[in-house]
């Protein structure tokens, strides 16, 4: 083989080609700082345009579906978490949701409302860090720091509700783990004041800005028809002007029950998906305050009257045979184990004892209770739904997030598929790529907003 | 349009290639004989009353340890159709049996098609007749087996791969 140049053998010019010259292979990733997430785009360039891209995913593969089947149904609530980890709580829901339907329970009122306002301040935590990293990919590193510090503002009332923030396991089939805490509706309130003074400043910064819209404008554009037949939902199809949004047109949990508008975008371009995505965290918040001003009310604190025994000590009377009245008698339990107050956990979950975990009060304080959760702690009892299968969709912040969940009559899901909503447009991004320049690829795939939890599950 | 009216329309277009239908739990099913499926996707794409213009969904079940199922064919594989035009959707599945596990692609009529029949294809194991570049999708080439079978034991090792192996 003759010697080849540098320029030959980098740049791909020479004899040999034809024309003189030949297109140039280029690997962005798997580790790359504006992969977010382990992903591979390998594109083949003819001088700074990109001819064709392929995509290769699977890095952050952790066997999701195959863990779901091996544990009974609420074990697979911690896996969904680390789905879409920008929003877990939404993931919990559907999740939740899908199960429900298998089983034909209702969830209580109020544990709709607390779904919509928790899934709400999850959108907006996650559109913020997608807006947020396209923008720093950009070059607006201050946009970015502003925006990660409204969503700081969020979790914090994350945290303040499911005691975590990032993987918060806060759904339970039949209910939430707990009801929202003293006081959320305040924080909410202030905590949203900064976000939306955050926005103010996101959109006096970059909105109009002449570098950001000469980036963003025109690129990475596909159309509708094309939007649909790729099986793309959420801000990406809307920013090409379809109106199609789960929580208007298949309503679920309370989302008939509050007034909200779906912002659409016309060319479907990034720089639509921009300006959807800032409208929708808007509406998001706008329905928050509604559903917490609408949210049936309940006494927030219980009042056990008479005075409390110390656990101990109840369950040595117990063990001397001197029961009598000690069911009524409240007891005063640790910290950790007194989970919520019984009439707490009443308003937020279903009824079905065969299907949500007795309060901590009483597992501890009687025999029935024991039993109950014992019943549903032990292998093959626990949740059964009846054998069938059910498909269950919600509005994910990045768009139509399915679980589809067979059951066999066991107490292990035979088999729970996700639909994830972000790999369809990463499917669809060598198509959205191809015949634009290099340097357009980082805002398109910031624009997708893969999140690789639930790209690779 | 109504799910029962979806179902009756299928019905009437494929006769006997529509295996079964039901509608447990409000998710309208139809069970479509192997060589009939392209022929029913097709249909529920471009009629104008159905137009199922978004595959939502395609992915496959293994039916091998469910009761009930043991002795029929092994595999389901289940396409998820939601219409935006028409805001419904339905539900197709393709019964596969072990031996010949073989379905007709839907690349044609979705592009989005190809992504999800690789997945099934790196899952299951289930090849898609006419797939223009069937890999696998998450999992390495070198990867053996097809991990969501359900006799694909959840602690197996795989063979380490890599130059200096």
């Amino acid at each position: 083989m003759p010697e080849r140049t540098a320029r030959e053998l980098f740049l791909g010019e020479g004899p040999g080609t034809g024309s003189g010259s030949q297109n140039l292979y280029v690997n962005l990733g798997p580790a790359h700082p504006a992969m977010h997430g382990i992903i591979r785009i390998f594109a083949e360039l003819d001088g700074e345009v990109v001819v064709k891209g392929d995509v290769e995913i699977g890095y952050l593969h952790r066997a999701f579906e195959k863990e779901c089947e091996i544990g009974p149904y609420n074990n697979a609530i911690p896996y969904t978490d680390r789905l879409n980890y920008v929003s877990p709580l939404i993931n919990n829901f559907a999740y939740a949701s899908a199960v429900e339907k298998l089983l034909g329970i209702e969830i209580t009122e109020r544990c709709k409302y607390i779904r919509v306002v928790m899934s709400e301040i999850s959108r907006v935590c996650d559109h913020l860090t997608c807006v947020g990293a396209t923008a720093m990919e950009l070059g607006a590193f201050t946009v970015f720091l502003y925006m990660i510090k409204a969503r700081e503002f969020l979790w914090e009332l994350v945290e303040d509700v499911t005691g975590a923030r990032l993987t918060i396991s806060y759904g339970r089939v039949g209910g939430v783990k707990a009801d929202l805490p003293e006081g959320f509706g305040i924080k909410v309130r202030k905590a949203f004041a900064e976000v939306r003074q955050v926005l103010t400043e996101v959109h006096t910064l970059i909105t109009g800005n002449r570098i950001f819209m000469d980036r963003m404008v025109g690129v990475g554009a596909l159309s509708a028809e094309e939007s649909i037949a790729w099986g793309i939902t959420g801000p990406m199809i809307r920013a090409a002007g379809v109106p199609f949004d789960l929580r208007r047109v298949q309503p679920y949990w309370a989302y008939d029950r509050v007034e909200f508008e779906v912002p659409l975008g016309k060319n479907g371009d990034n720089f639509d998906r921009y300006l959807v995505r800032m409208a929708e965290m808007e509406q998001a918040m706008r329905m928050v305050e509604q559903a917490l001003e609408r949210m049936p009310e309940g006494a927030i604190n219980v009042d056990f009257e008479g005075r409390e025994i110390p656990v101990d000590a109840y369950v040595d009377r117990g063990k001397q045979g001197k029961t009598e009245g000690l069911l009524l008698l409240p007891i005063a339990l640790s910290p950790n184990l007194e989970g919520q107050g019984r009439e707490a956990q009443r308003r937020v979950n279903v009824a079905d004892k065969k299907v949500v975990m007795p309060p901590k009060e009483t597992t501890y304080g009687s025999i029935e209770g024991l039993m109950n959760h014992f019943m549903l702690v032990m292998d093959g009892y626990g949740i059964r739904p009846p054998a069938g299968e059910a498909y269950f969709a919600a509005e994910g912040a990045n768009g139509e997030l399915g679980f589809y969940v067979v059951s066999d009559g066991g107490d292990r899901p035979y088999r729970v598929r996700c639909r994830p909503p972000c790999l369809p447009p990463v499917a669809a991004l060598p198509r959205m790529i191809e015949g634009q320049m290099v340097a357009d690829i980082i805002p398109t795939f910031g624009s997708v907003n893969m999140i690789g939890g639930e790209l690779d599950r | 349009m109504d799910g029962s009216a979806i179902l009756a329309r299928l019905r009437g277009r494929l006769g006997a290639r529509v295996l079964e239908t039901h509608d447990h739990l409000g998710d309208h099913t139809a069970v479509v004989a192997s060589e009939g499926i392209v022929d029913a996707l097709t249909f529920c794409r471009d009629d104008a009353l159905l137009r199922f213009d978004m595959l939502m969904d395609l992915t496959a079940v293994d039916y091998l340890t469910f009761p009930g199922r043991e002795d029929g064919p092994r595999f389901d594989v289940v396409y998820h159709l939601y219409s935006v035009a028409h805001n419904h959707r339905v539900r197709l599945k393709v019964r596969v049996e072990q031996d010949a596990p073989l379905v007709p692609t839907a690349t044609g009529l979705w592009p989005i098609a190809n992504w999800l029949e690789r997945e099934v294809w790196d899952m299951f194991g289930i090849r898609f007749e006419g797939h223009p570049d069937l890999r696998r999708l998450l999992m390495y080439e070198e990867f053996v087996g097809h991990p969501l079978r359900k006799d694909y034991p959840i602690e197996r090792r795989q063979p380490l791969i890599g130059p200096n192996v």
